[in-house]
């Protein structure tokens, strides 16, 4: 059962690594969203490039059963190609900002997957089987002349060589004038979300061409802009509920019940600043880079420059969690300013029974937080651990004073190995790592 | 100084030096305690602002976020180091004649940018970007930042409500280099300057100069529907 402790209760192991081995990254690969499926048996990651990777979980087998079945690579495609807007003389990035799963309703699969500007729905399919037997070409494939066919003959599907197809089904351009930071679909699986740093849209999966405005936080005036959109999701459950969350550490959440365009939230989750940790930094460090509804509905999750925190929707003050990701960090504000480390957007997740959440940080490391036994953990993704079944040893950063042995000192972290994206499986304790480049897959350990 | 982070070594004594600038932001203190930070901050602290600002803004397609954080953070360090004068709020832009071309194919953010660069603009004029920051050594010594103040800091306490006044005054000097003659007109003068006299010129050129004014109109009218139009638009769109 998943999330049985991110302390000392589970033993996280390397279980694969995709990516190339070298140290020297091409820009296009660098990894910009993973995303997990409903069921988790498919894995996908988007990247700077703008193409789309699919990995499929094999299945488990059955006499080995000492791991669960291994990611392969399913479907590879370019999802996005790079755009000039002529208009303004701009080129629009191909990277893949999100990525987001559609439940599946027939054999195929659906993601949409967004750059800055346009969101996409591709649809993902196999083939497996072709239609062989036709009496109507020649061997080498020209038709044949009507009059030499004298016999009816039904072509029969003969079983080939698995083929995964990816087909762009909807393409939702034109909507946004700034860049898309979010989408997310609702739980009518029939619309999603789409919002950008001033606006949220609301889209029909089946209409291209037009889409409702439902957020405008965009001042009549751009010289009294001190606020943008960073994130948006819709509530897993109520489907006329959403969240947005902000540069100034606020969260609204929204009913789309109460008038058409969301502008006045109905719900303002916002922690008053601690007036001991005031610095000139203190609104960057607020703002959220990341807002995840708990698969329950119940909480919500936001990351901020230093910590997450857990807020449930009944209460607005104040969070009713708050774990620390890397508060060694907090002395050295300004060295990360001036490097713009600072403006690094973290994102967070939910393991499956809500226990567990889980970030990333600098140096490659990322960290785990156990709602129920409080205890954290700080994990390393690292070439140099991986024999699959290698148990991860937790990592320690030592803040001040004597370094202890098996400690990394502040000063010796690497802030260009920066872990901004994580998935965890929603059944199983699998979890997907992105460094720059690499995509790492950790799996507890099954005795 | 806008080095990205580099992986340091692990060496003791670049440790301790490392803590010793990032201390001297703050004030000295041991790293892990927290501290409030010193009611005044660093003009340094300052100009890597700016010139963050500048950097954004240079970028074709500035990212909102980040630019909307560092002028915050800006407007923040603004205020703690001219704290008898109140904040102004950042002025409006002239309507340049250059900018108003431009604006017609710009994207509806010209109003923001050209707002951005003409703080910019306000700040340089002051604080004479051109020339080097000033080394560690004239800040004083650390933890006492209100003494021994860099010479540029009191040009600082201009920029407060002065802000405002001294673009009116410098209206002129902006448009100094440009050719006028197009724009003398009661149309465009609003101010008390006056109406300077049109050029003498044959019927031809009396054409042109119609002609031109006709454009200017167009252009105005272009500017105030463009302002119009980024009013966001009633509900039920």
């Amino acid at each position: 059962m998943a999330g049985a402790g991110g302390g000392n209760d589970i033993q996280w192991c390397f279980s694969q690594v995709k990516g190339a081995i070298d140290d020297d990254v091409a820009e296009a690969d660098i990894i910009s969203t993973v995303e997990f499926n409903h069921s988790g048996e498919l894995l996908a990651t988007g990247d700077k490039g703008g193409r789309v990777v699919i990995f499929q979980q094999e299945q488990e087998n059955k006499i080995q059963s000492h791991s669960r079945g291994e990611y392969n690579v399913y479907s590879t495609f370019q999802s996005h190609e790079p755009e000039f807007d002529y208009l303004k003389s701009l080129e629009i990035e191909e990277k893949i900002n999100k990525i987001r799963w559609l439940p599946q309703k027939n054999a195929a699969q659906f993601l949409l997957s967004t750059n800055d500007k346009t969101i996409k729905l591709w649809k993902i399919s196999e083939r497996d089987k072709r239609p062989e037997g036709y009496n109507l070409k020649e061997e080498d494939g020209r038709y044949r002349d009507p009059t030499t066919v004298t016999t009816l003959r039904v072509p029969v599907f003969r079983p080939m060589d698995l083929m995964v197809e990816a087909s762009p089904r909807r393409i939702f351009a034109n909507a946004h004038t700034y860049h898309i930071n979010s989408i997310s679909i609702n739980s009518d699986y029939e619309t999603y979300l789409s919002a950008d740093d001033l606006r949220i849209n609301l889209w029909h999966l089946e209409i291209t061409d037009r889409s409702f405005n439902i957020v405008d936080i965009k001042p009549a005036n751009m010289e009294e802009l001190t606020e943008v959109i960073t994130a948006a999701e819709f509530h897993p459950n109520s489907c006329n509920t959403f969240v947005y969350s902000s540069s100034k550490g606020t969260i609204r959440l929204c009913d789309m019940r109460a008038s058409a365009l969301c502008d006045r939230h109905s719900k303002l989750f916002e922690e008053p600043e601690d007036p001991s940790n005031r610095s000139f930094f203190s609104e960057i460090i607020s703002s959220i880079s990341d807002v995840k509804f708990s698969h329950s509905g119940r909480y919500m999750m936001t990351r901020d420059y230093l910590s997450v925190k857990i807020w449930d929707l009944n209460m607005e003050n104040r969070p009713v969690e708050t774990y620390q990701v890397h508060e060694y960090l907090r002395s050295k504000l300004c060295s990360l300013y001036e490097n713009d480390c600072i403006f690094d957007k973290f994102e967070c997740c939910w393991n499956g029974s809500d226990s567990v959440v889980m970030t990333g940080s600098y140096n490659n490391f990322f960290r785990m937080f156990d709602r129920n036994t409080k205890r954290d953990i700080t994990l390393e993704a690292s070439r140099e651990n991986n024999k699959p079944r290698t148990v991860l040893k937790p990592r320690k950063v030592c803040a001040s004073g004597k370094r202890k042995k098996d400690e990394i000192s502040v000063d010796s972290l690497d802030f260009n190995k920066k872990i901004l994206h994580t998935a965890w499986h929603p059944k199983e304790n699998i979890i997907a790592v992105a460094t720059t480049n690499n995509l790492y897959i950790f799996q507890d350990k099954v005795n | 100084m806008l080095s990205k982070g580099l992986k340091r070594k692990r060496e003791d004594e670049l440790e301790k030096e490392t803590l010793a600038v990032d201390a001297w932001w703050l004030g000295p203190r041991p790293p892990a305690v927290a501290q409030a930070p010193p009611a005044v901050a660093s003009s340094s602290l300052f100009d890597l602002s700016v010139l963050k600002l500048h950097h954004s803004l240079r970028q074709s397609e500035p990212d909102l976020r980040h630019l909307v954080l560092v002028v915050n953070t800006l407007r923040r360090i603004q205020a703690s180091m001219a704290p008898e004068a109140p904040l102004s709020p950042v002025p409006s832009p002239p309507p340049a004649p250059g900018a108003a071309a431009d604006s017609l194919l710009a994207s509806s953010d010209a109003a923001l940018s050209a707002s951005m660069a003409s703080l910019l603009e306000d700040l340089s004029h002051i604080e004479g970007l051109s020339q080097a920051p000033q080394p560690l050594v004239d800040e004083g010594p650390p933890g006492r930042p209100t003494s021994g103040a860099p010479p540029s800091l009191g040009a600082l306490d201009l920029l407060g409500p002065a802000t405002g006044c001294l673009l009116d005054d410098e209206l002129e000097g902006l448009f100094e280099d440009i050719d006028t003659s197009m724009y003398d007109s009661e149309l465009w003068a609003p101010a008390s300057e006056g109406v300077k006299p049109g050029p003498e010129a044959g019927p031809g050129k009396e054409e042109t100069l119609e002609l031109d004014e006709a454009e200017l109109d167009y252009l105005l009218d272009v500017l105030v529907g463009t302002q119009a139009l980024e009013r966001p638009p009633g509900p039920g769109r």
